[in-house]
């Protein structure tokens, strides 16, 4: 499969393979775009807790991806396939972690030019008077052209309340551009899952072009916590047994409380954390060592406002 | 009479491809692109009109391109130039300029002879094309 609009670099153009014979094989996991794809997914998989709608969604995409520059290998006509794709989950399911992982092992793959991501909202699609919006959404598809353009909270392109919304000129400029052969861009539509069903059931001509509707689901207490986990020993922190258990609970109390925000919390929590232990240890009377500077304790966690306020 | 204006003059006609792998040299070296159009072919001629806002932020040719083809579709008997500016302090020039269409027929240059003072001749060419005024210019035979 060719990379779609203008792939021809000077230095390093890749040669296209010539065609093979009808009666060949090739092993569709020996190819070197298959083993990099692989290796983005195993990166994702080891990075990530949870998620295991996703990670199936994305093996099915890369398998078909191979599947069909094997057959572009044979001679047989391959219509690109469309990759633009609905995100729905709450907020901090790792939507946009995702978008990136997905633009680098399309990119790996050959589909897209590069593996960016530009992540825009409505603000910087829609215009405020009338000639304003086609100018920018049409530069916004500009920066992403041959990368994935992710529209977070994409619902609000569409006003239904108001007749004469900018909004709608920006759906049908993207519209057009997820239409066009030569269009070397995937567009993944983002929010949360019950805006953007109605949000996608009110724009016909957009539900049938987007294919994969990708659900992320709220993490479970456990995966919280492991997430929390991940998060500290990627910048090698760690909690003591103790503020392990004080962690449990703080995750309990925070998930019961309004505008909980899955992992985006998780992480917010876990800064606080650092810096209670940074004050602490800066008013320490006395030298301390590599341990004391890698590990939270409990009171650290407990210093939290949450515990104050479930008394 | 082909006119030989710019880069790649005198090269074959670059091909949307080839235009966009050029660009793809300028953004790469972070100049910005813009598309101009004008239909008075005069070497000297150096204000042509801006197609558009110069490009920025760019990092894929592909938008670029698109504005060329809508500048030629409205303009198709215009000459179109894309230019690539370097705005690094030093330079502050145009790093690249080519032209990416011109029109069918180009009938070329009158040279006209001026009497100055003790019998000294001064010379100076005329495009035939600017015979008639800016925007009926080039009418297709």
């Amino acid at each position: 499969m060719t990379t779609a609009g203008f792939s021809m670099r000077p230095a390093g153009a890749r040669q296209e393979p010539e065609l093979l014979p009808d009666d060949a094989r090739i092993d569709l996991n020996a190819d070197e775009a298959a083993a990099k794809a692989r290796a983005v997914l195993a990166d994702f998989d080891r990075d990530t807790v949870g998620l295991t709608a996703v990670k199936r969604r994305l093996a099915e995409i890369a398998a078909l991806l191979l599947v069909s520059r094997a057959r572009t290998r044979f001679g047989l006509s391959a219509s690109k396939p469309s990759l633009h794709m609905s995100f729905t989950g709450g907020p901090g399911t790792g939507k946009t972690t995702v978008a990136m992982r997905i633009a680098e092992m399309l990119h790996a793959l050959g589909y897209l030019r590069t593996p960016r991501v530009v992540a825009v909202t409505r603000d910087d699609l829609v215009g405020q008077f009338i000639g304003h919006t086609a100018p920018k959404t049409k530069e916004a598809i500009a920066r992403a052209a041959g990368g994935v353009l992710f529209i977070d909270e994409a619902y609000y392109l569409h006003r239904p309340e108001n007749e004469r919304d900018y909004g709608q000129e920006a759906i049908e400029i993207l519209l057009q551009e997820m239409e066009s052969e030569r269009g070397s861009l995937v567009v993944v539509f983002a929010g949360y899952a019950d805006r953007m069903e109605k949000f996608l059931s009110s724009n016909p001509g957009l539900s049938s072009r987007v294919a994969h509707h990708i659900r992320f689901d709220d993490y479970s207490h456990d995966e919280l916590v492991r997430i929390a986990e991940l998060m500290l020993s990627r910048d090698s922190y760690s909690f003591t047994p103790d503020a392990r258990a004080a962690f449990d609970a703080y995750v309990d109390l925070r998930m019961a409380m309004p505008r909980f925000a899955n992992a985006r919390s998780i992480r917010n929590a876990l800064e606080r954390c650092r810096l209670r232990q940074a004050i602490r240890l800066a008013a320490l009377r006395e030298p301390i060592g590599l341990a004391e500077l890698t590990t939270l304790t409990a009171a650290d966690v407990r210093g939290s406002s949450v515990f104050a306020q479930a008394g | 009479m082909y006119l030989r204006h710019g880069a790649f003059s005198y090269l074959p006609e670059l091909t949307d491809d080839e235009i966009a792998a050029q660009v793809r040299y300028a953004l790469d070296n972070g100049w910005p692109v813009s598309v101009e159009y004008t239909d008075d072919p005069h070497p000297r001629n150096v204000y042509w009109d801006m197609w558009g806002l110069p490009m920025f932020d760019l990092t894929e040719p592909d938008a670029v391109v698109r504005e060329i083809q809508d500048c030629r579709a409205a303009f198709p008997q215009h000459y179109v130039r894309v230019l690539a500016y370097d705005a690094r302090l030093g330079r502050q020039t145009t790093a690249l300029s080519f032209l990416v269409q011109r029109p069918a027929h180009e009938p070329g240059f009158r040279l006209v002879r001026t009497e100055a003072h003790d019998r000294v001749q001064r010379y100076s060419f005329q495009p035939y094309a600017t015979e008639a005024p800016t925007g009926a210019r080039y009418a297709a035979p």
